[in-house]
């Protein structure tokens, strides 16, 4: 009971780290990175749900949040290449 | 015992993945962001992944954990990548210890006319 405390409390101190440099990100390109490495981190708060509940309910969000935070990444990065949609 | 293992590696993950976050805010520039960022995170959602298959033995549950970790290690480089393209294209300047940067954009703006090394070039002098 106190690992799952321990990981949730780190997984949540990297989340508010992925946070402040969006808030604070100087240029459009380091809040997309920082949202990207969000993505991944919150991946990881589904796989310690998972083992918590014993559901696997939860890597069925893993694996649907893996694929949209790909799809994600790759349209910010087209927008910072500066082309427009029908490219 | 196999619990005790599978606690091992979640802990490796998620040390990678804090080690990781923190690089996200400490490095200087976008590019070593990304590069620490990325690598350290991918290396722990793989590694809190094997754990649950170590965990679970072979169920639908470690399954799922399986084509997760493929997953993640198709998609996680290819956005990188990506990212830093589009990083790049769109003129984020270099940090100033940059030692190389091969497109050769971002030092040229900073060195004067004179101290541009691809107007001394012999190439350019035949």
């Amino acid at each position: 009971m106190l690992y799952d405390v321990l990981f949730l409390s780190a997984l949540t101190a990297s989340v508010c780290l992925c946070l402040y440099r969006i808030a604070i990100g100087p240029t459009p390109p380091d809040r997309s990175v920082a949202i990207d490495i969000l993505g991944t981190v919150m991946v990881g708060f589904c796989v310690l749900s998972a083992l918590k509940t014993g559901n696997d309910f939860f890597l069925d969000v893993a694996l649907a949040w893996t694929l949209i935070s790909f799809i994600g990444g790759l349209s910010l990065a087209k927008f910072l290449e500066g082309r427009q949609y029908h490219d | 015992m196999t619990e005790i293992i599978s606690h091992i590696f979640i802990f490796i993950g998620v040390i990678f993945m804090i080690l990781g976050c923190l690089g996200l805010v400490r490095l200087p520039d976008v590019y070593n962001r990304l590069q620490a960022a990325t690598k350290s995170v991918t290396l722990g959602v793989c590694s809190m992944l094997l754990g649950v298959i170590i965990l679970k033995g072979f169920s639908a549950m470690s399954g799922k954990a399986f084509l997760c970790i493929v997953f993640i290690l198709i998609t996680s480089p290819t956005s990188a990548h990506a990212l830093a393209r589009g990083a790049y294209k769109s003129k984020v300047r270099l940090c100033k210890n940059t030692v190389c940067d091969q497109y050769d954009f971002g030092r040229k703006e900073e060195l004067p006319a004179e101290q541009n090394p691809d107007e001394e070039s012999p190439v350019k002098n035949d």
